[in-house]
């Protein structure tokens, strides 16, 4: 497997009148060609920021440093114009919300034509056609007959299916999901995960899976990176993340899931709430919350994981 | 365009003062386009004689009782002891009313002796048969004016003038507006600042001195063709800057939609996400802000003719027609010089109607 999209002590930070606020704070990361990562944190982690940077979403004012490396070709230092030729065709994006991710003034049609003829050479005619043939693709019954509907006609399972199908019609190399699920109810969630996995059956896709839900993870990523205040706090394959978890973060997620692990009495949570971006914690910045921190954790700053994974963390759980 | 047809059309089909707003509107423009066949008389044909002239009675019976196709009298006046006119017709003849008569939809035929005077009727001696082709009837559905013009005609003829100028003024207004107030929302930074100072500057502009200066500026025996124009031009003009500075806080509140971060997310250029899917979202909006200002035009152009910046006698519009009607005196002698403000209304109300049905229209949302 070759490596597809490789990350490199990405920052990003937003210039406030306060000054500079750093959102992500040097996490690298890498995606294997056909693999899913799922990226998982909490509210604040700084997961969306990074899901902006690798799209060259972010507002004007950010500032990203590092390197962002697809197939080789760096995307930090694109300019406007270059990015249109990545977006889309190279990386594309499903975004959180789908009840506000279609324009309510165009009809399901107009959106898939428009996105099909932005990036191949198609007549009118033919981008219908394949408009039908991706609806048709991502489970919406009578796709030819959903081409007229207006986005505020179908259900938000209806509609993320929509963006799903809008995403990945210009072919990407990338599909960046950012908290696909999330709007969506319990039962929608399945089939819209259900579809994920159908397509990257199909398609053979490349995702990152951006969520705050290890429940959901579980079902679509090989492997996980976990964030926490704008860090990389633990990386490795997911059975064993989710198996044998060694960030203490990691384990107090993982037993603040409601039926995740067997479990009796008053279900868990981790303890306070992640540091404000303005004034992150010295050291580790999980150790105010941690269970296991010493003196050590407040001072220096543990190692990022490597590529082959672990945690960056003093005392990591189940390595002697 | 054509999903935004059908859908103008099932709003239509909904909202019955949509409806007949349309169709008065049809109405109007059609006979504004028909003026010259409409109309029973040039806008500029006078009869100094019958000035202020009333309605034209139409009659169906002669004097002896027998029943006729509709016709009317020739009229003239005298003045009585207050200086009034006291009007009376000429009993003689009767001029019949007739379509399709001198390339027109209607006019007068050629005058019928009445078979009651007879002889004894006739001043002179002469026969009545013999300077019957001497007299001229005049017909007047809605009145004469000063100069005995026929008010119906110099409304259909300034109905030509009082109705494009406010959708060319507001099609125009918009279009710089949407230009300008797009791009500034959208590209934000430097083009913003420099955009909206422009826009300030314009705004700044104190209106009626402007106009002033105009008319001093200006020759005043240009062809109201000209003056046409430049009365849009300057209208336009002084319309946009406040409508662009709106647009452009509208586009800068959807730059942080969902949908537009989605948009770019997909690869489309900036051009197609601010005219397909940025402006677009503005269009509801518009369309009532457009009809909304329509009727300020048309009052706009009247305010202008009547600082003699405007359409100028002979040539008619609604405005300058309303001129007429602007002391209480004039309109208590000759009350029909208020009709232009009637048709003036109907089309203000009317477009203001449809403002609520395009709003309609380009709202998907509105319809289910």
């Amino acid at each position: 497997m070759s490596t597809l999209l490789s990350v490199e002590d990405l920052g990003v930070s937003f210039a406030t009148p306060e000054g500079p606020l750093r959102a992500v704070d040097g996490i690298s990361l890498s995606v294997e060609r056909g693999a899913v990562l799922g990226l998982v944190g909490e509210s604040g982690c700084g997961k969306s920021a990074t899901a902006s940077a690798l799209c060259g979403l972010l507002p004007p004012g950010a500032r990203t440093t590092g390197s962002v490396r697809l197939s080789g070709r760096e995307l930090t230092s694109l300019s406007e114009p270059d990015w249109r030729s990545v977006r889309g065709r190279r990386i594309s994006m499903v975004f959180q919300d789908p009840m506000s991710s279609l324009n309510p003034l165009l009809s399901v049609g107009e959106h898939l034509v428009e996105t099909l003829r932005t990036h191949q050479n198609l007549s009118r005619a033919a981008a219908r056609e394949a408009s039908v043939g991706w609806l048709r693709r991502v489970g919406i019954p009578d796709p030819a007959a959903r081409l007229a509907s207006y986005p505020h006609e179908l259900s938000g399972g209806m509609r993320q299916r929509v963006m799903i199908a809008l995403a990945l019609c210009p072919g990407p190399d990338l599909l960046v999901a950012d908290e696909p699920t999330t709007a969506l109810d319990v039962t929608i969630q399945a089939q819209i995960l259900d579809l994920l996995a159908t397509l990257r059956g199909e398609l053979g896709m490349t995702m990152i899976f951006i969520t705050h839900d290890l429940g959901v993870v579980e079902r679509v990523a090989d492997r996980i990176v976990v964030m926490y205040a704008g860090r990389v706090a633990e990386e490795g394959a997911a059975a064993r993340i989710l198996s044998a978890p060694r960030h203490p973060y990691t384990r107090g997620l993982l037993d603040s899931v409601p039926g995740f692990r067997p479990r009796t009495g008053r279900l868990p949570s981790i303890p306070g709430a992640v540091p404000s971006r303005r004034d992150w914690p010295s050291g580790c910045r999980f150790h105010p919350r941690c269970a296991h921190a010493d003196a050590v954790c407040g001072e220096s700053v543990p190692a990022a994981p490597g590529p082959d994974g672990g945690a960056a963390c003093f005392h990591p759980a189940g390595v002697p | 365009m054509k999903p935004a047809l059908r859908r103008f059309r099932s709003v239509l089909a909904a909202n019955a003062p949509a409806r007949i707003s349309f169709w008065v509107l049809v109405a109007l423009y059609l006979s504004a386009l028909l003026a010259p066949w409409l109309a029973p008389y040039a806008g500029d044909d006078e009869s100094r004689a019958r000035s202020w002239a009333p309605p034209s009675a139409i009659h169906l019976r002669e004097l002896d009782g027998s029943w006729h196709a509709p016709f009317v009298r020739s009229v003239s006046y005298s003045f009585d002891d207050d200086a009034l006119r006291v009007w009376s017709e000429d009993s003689t003849c009767r001029f019949p009313i007739r379509f399709l008569v001198h390339g027109r939809l209607f006019g007068l035929g050629n005058p019928v002796a009445s078979p009651i005077v007879g002889r004894d009727a006739v001043v002179g001696g002469d026969a009545p048969a013999a300077n019957l082709h001497q007299r001229q009837g005049r017909l007047y559905l809605l009145g004469a004016d000063a100069r005995g013009r026929d008010l119906l005609s110099r409304i259909l003829y300034g109905s030509r003038v009082s109705l494009t100028i406010g959708v060319v003024g507001v099609a125009i207004s918009t279009l710089i507006a949407l230009v300008v107030g797009g791009i500034a929302g959208f590209a934000g930074g430097w083009v913003d600042s420099v955009l909206m100072r422009l826009c300030e500057v314009v705004m700044l502009v104190p209106a009626f001195y402007l106009l002033m200066l105009l008319r001093a500026a200006l020759p005043l025996d240009w062809d109201s063709r000209v003056v046409y124009f430049y009365i849009i031009l300057i209208l336009s003009f002084l319309g946009w800057a406040g409508l662009a500075r709106i647009l452009r806080g509208m586009i800068q509140s959807l730059r942080q939609s969902d949908f537009l971060a989605a948009s770019r997310a997909l690869g489309l250029s900036p051009w197609r996400i601010l005219w397909r899917h940025a402006l677009p979202q503005t269009f509801g909006f518009l369309s009532v802000q457009a009809t909304l200002s329509i009727p300020g035009y048309i009052v706009a152009e009247s305010g202008l003719s009547l600082l003699g910046l405007g359409i100028q006698d002979p040539q008619t519009s609604w405005g300058n027609l309303l001129e007429e009607a602007m002391s209480i005196a004039e309109i208590r002698l000759h009350p029909w010089t208020l009709l232009p403000g009637v048709f003036l209304f109907a089309a203000v109300l009317s477009w203001n109607l449809l403002g609520d049905a395009l709003r309609d229209t380009f709202d998907p949302r509105s319809l289910s």
